[in-house]
């Protein structure tokens, strides 16, 4: 760029002309600061204070010389101590997370790679029946599969009429299948979006000529198509996993019992519930931690895609 | 279906030096339909959608069942006089609420993130990709966490914010603002910056080639992403559970989770579940030909303007 245009007209913008662009992102960066960056220091704050032994509210501590680790220690109490009960809700949090998004990509996968390649005129048509439940809301779609799963739901009366089961089975009674199944259902329509517009983008001509040298069908999805989606694959995985570990509605909607509580019912309970919340900021510091990596890739990835396509 | 190709046997099968030679014709057609992956994407789509047309459906139920059908009624929209949307004050409160929520934040963010976009794309500089990278990395923390972060710094540093609607629309307005900047910046890429160029070699200041090229060349950006902050607010969950304080300010969607998580689910919160499925797609559908008329003229803009209401 410098060197062909460098010569005609200086490229890089002139004081004045910067000013004004800063101008313009000014009000949205101290947003940010104020109200992304400083939130975020609150439940260190939060996390490093202490708890007001008479009223059980958080006490934050602001400055780094007041940090204690009151709060850390009642966390690890609970994680590994001798009444521990967080440390098998954090490994149910994994188990469940990493069960429900490969089930997602396993569904969203094949349907997205269809209506990317092989839909057709009727490309329209698919493209709208999976935007759908993008746009109908969280809550309209389990209550949805609240009402089938009642005792005397349909779930219980096909699956009563196919001589599946013998007994109607209690669904919402605490059943992680339920729990799980509810994750996908609610998650995967994120997924196969991401999907479907990562193999799209892939050029036909790439996949025709791996037919014309000779490729068949799936060696051609294998050596051809499955590498060229890597990339889709990471993102779509890590806007529905995500989700997923901070997810705490499913859950209660579709359970609502200890046995399968996950780690965002632990800080939900614990934001609620006096002398605790400085417990919930720890464990909220904790997630973060265990997801700064996958988070910064994404980050990162995606701002480098917006950069190659300028 | 004709022997031509293969020499048959008595038998009635292709001999083995016929099979050898012509090996790679018996490949089946690699380029005939895929019916299986399409029955499978079939039965994706009813699994996706036919629970939820069966929950529409029980929102007109006649009886109190969310599970067994009792014939055909209004009751839980108006007929009811105690337990219907029309006549129940926190049912009608919590449409009310999510309306609410939903323009005060499209209001704020939309031109907070245009503005945002615009600086930070045209700036360039060291602070600009910095923030540009904290904006990005809203989209994939965990709802609930930004929920705890926002509901520590208005209860224990900017305590002058009181939970309720004020709390739940600067939350709403931070989570959204994304929108409107990815979208902008993804939009400013494509549009290039010849228009510009040629608007300041014309003699035009920042501000004119802002206001007379840049914008109406973002229109339709801008529109889709006011679209995609409106509808995101009111399928909105987390941020406004955790930031409401009493019944005045409890929006649908949190409305419907703690009636059904307390044991007092219905048809009526099926009914508020269809109003919310209803004002979702009545934007979405208005949204798409909306968009559809700011950028007629340019090529395939059906599809550009489904996914562009979709956020994709």
């Amino acid at each position: 760029m410098s060197a062909r245009g460098g010569t005609l007209r200086p490229r890089q913008p002139t004081q004045p002309r910067r000013l004004f662009w800063a101008f313009l992102a000014a009000p949205g960066i101290i947003w940010l600061v104020l109200l992304f960056i400083v939130p975020f220091y609150a439940i260190l704050a939060i996390a490093a204070g202490h708890v007001n032994e008479i009223f059980g509210y958080p006490v934050a501590a602001w400055s780094p010389l007041q940090w204690s680790t009151a709060n850390f220690a009642a966390a690890w109490h609970d994680i590994a101590g001798s009444a521990a009960f967080a440390g098998p809700i954090m490994v149910r949090t994994i188990v469940y997370v990493v069960l429900a998004s490969l089930l997602c990509l396993l569904i969203a996968y094949p349907a997205a790679y269809f209506v990317a390649r092989y839909a057709g005129r009727r490309k329209g048509l698919f493209l709208v029946l999976l935007i759908a439940p993008f746009w109908i809301s969280y809550m309209m779609r389990m209550l949805a599969w609240i009402d089938l799963l009642q005792t005397d739901g349909y779930v219980n009366r096909a699956l009563t009429f196919l001589h599946l089961i013998s007994q109607p089975v209690n669904w919402l009674g605490g059943l992680g299948v339920t729990v799980v199944l509810g994750l996908v259902y609610g998650y995967i329509p994120y997924l196969i979006l991401v999907l479907y517009a990562g193999l799209d983008r892939i050029d036909p001509a790439l996949i025709e000529a791996g037919r014309d040298l000779g490729l068949g069908r799936a060696a051609t999805f294998i050596r051809v198509t499955l590498p060229l989606s890597r990339q889709p694959v990471m993102t779509g995985m890590l806007i529905t996993a995500l989700p997923m570990v901070g997810d705490y509605f499913t859950n209660q909607l579709l359970s609502g019992t200890a046995g399968t509580t996950m780690l965002g019912n632990t800080i939900d309970d614990q934001l609620s519930t006096p002398g605790l919340q400085g417990e919930g900021a720890v464990f909220s510091l904790l997630v973060l931690l265990v997801l700064l990596v996958p988070m910064v890739y994404y980050v990162v990835s995606t701002n480098r895609s917006s950069q190659s396509a300028a | 279906m004709t022997n031509t190709t293969t020499k048959v046997t008595a038998a009635g099968r292709p001999d083995a030096a016929a099979r050898a030679r012509l090996g790679r014709l018996h490949r089946p057609n690699p380029w005939r339909h895929p019916w299986g992956l399409e029955g499978f994407t079939w039965l994706y789509l009813i699994w996706s959608l036919v629970p939820i047309a069966l929950a529409v459906l029980f929102s007109f139920n006649n009886g109190k069942s969310q599970s067994v059908w009792q014939g055909f009624s209004w009751r839980w929209y108006f007929a009811d006089p105690v337990n219907s949307v029309l006549h129940s004050p926190p049912l009608q409160e919590a449409v009310v609420q999510t309306v609410r929520l939903g323009l005060y934040t499209t209001v704020i963010a939309v031109p907070l993130g245009v503005a945002f976009a615009l600086g930070i794309n045209r700036w360039r500089g060291y602070t600009a990709s910095t923030f540009n990278l904290v904006m990005i990395l809203s989209f994939v923390i965990p709802e609930l966490i930004f929920g705890v972060a926002m509901f520590f710094v208005f209860t224990a540093l900017f305590t002058f914010v009181h939970l309720g609607t004020l709390a739940q629309t600067l939350g709403l307005i931070t989570w959204n603002v994304s929108w409107p900047a990815i979208i902008v910046q993804a939009r400013l890429v494509t549009i290039g910056k010849q228009y510009e160029e040629a608007a300041a070699d014309l003699g035009a200041t920042q501000l004119q080639t802002l206001r007379r090229v840049m914008l109406p060349l973002l229109a339709p950006a801008i529109f889709a992403s006011a679209v995609l902050v409106f509808s995101s607010v009111i399928d909105d969950f987390v941020i406004v559970d955790l930031l409401y304080s009493n019944a005045g300010n409890t929006p649908m969607s949190v409305y419907i989770y703690s009636q059904q998580h307390g044991g007092n689910g219905g048809p009526a919160l099926n009914a508020l579940g269809t109003i919310m499925l209803v004002m979702s797609f009545v934007i979405a559908i208005g949204g798409y030909f909306t968009y559809r008329w700011l950028t007629r003229g340019e090529r395939g803009n059906r599809k550009e303007a489904l996914s562009a209401i979709a956020g994709v």
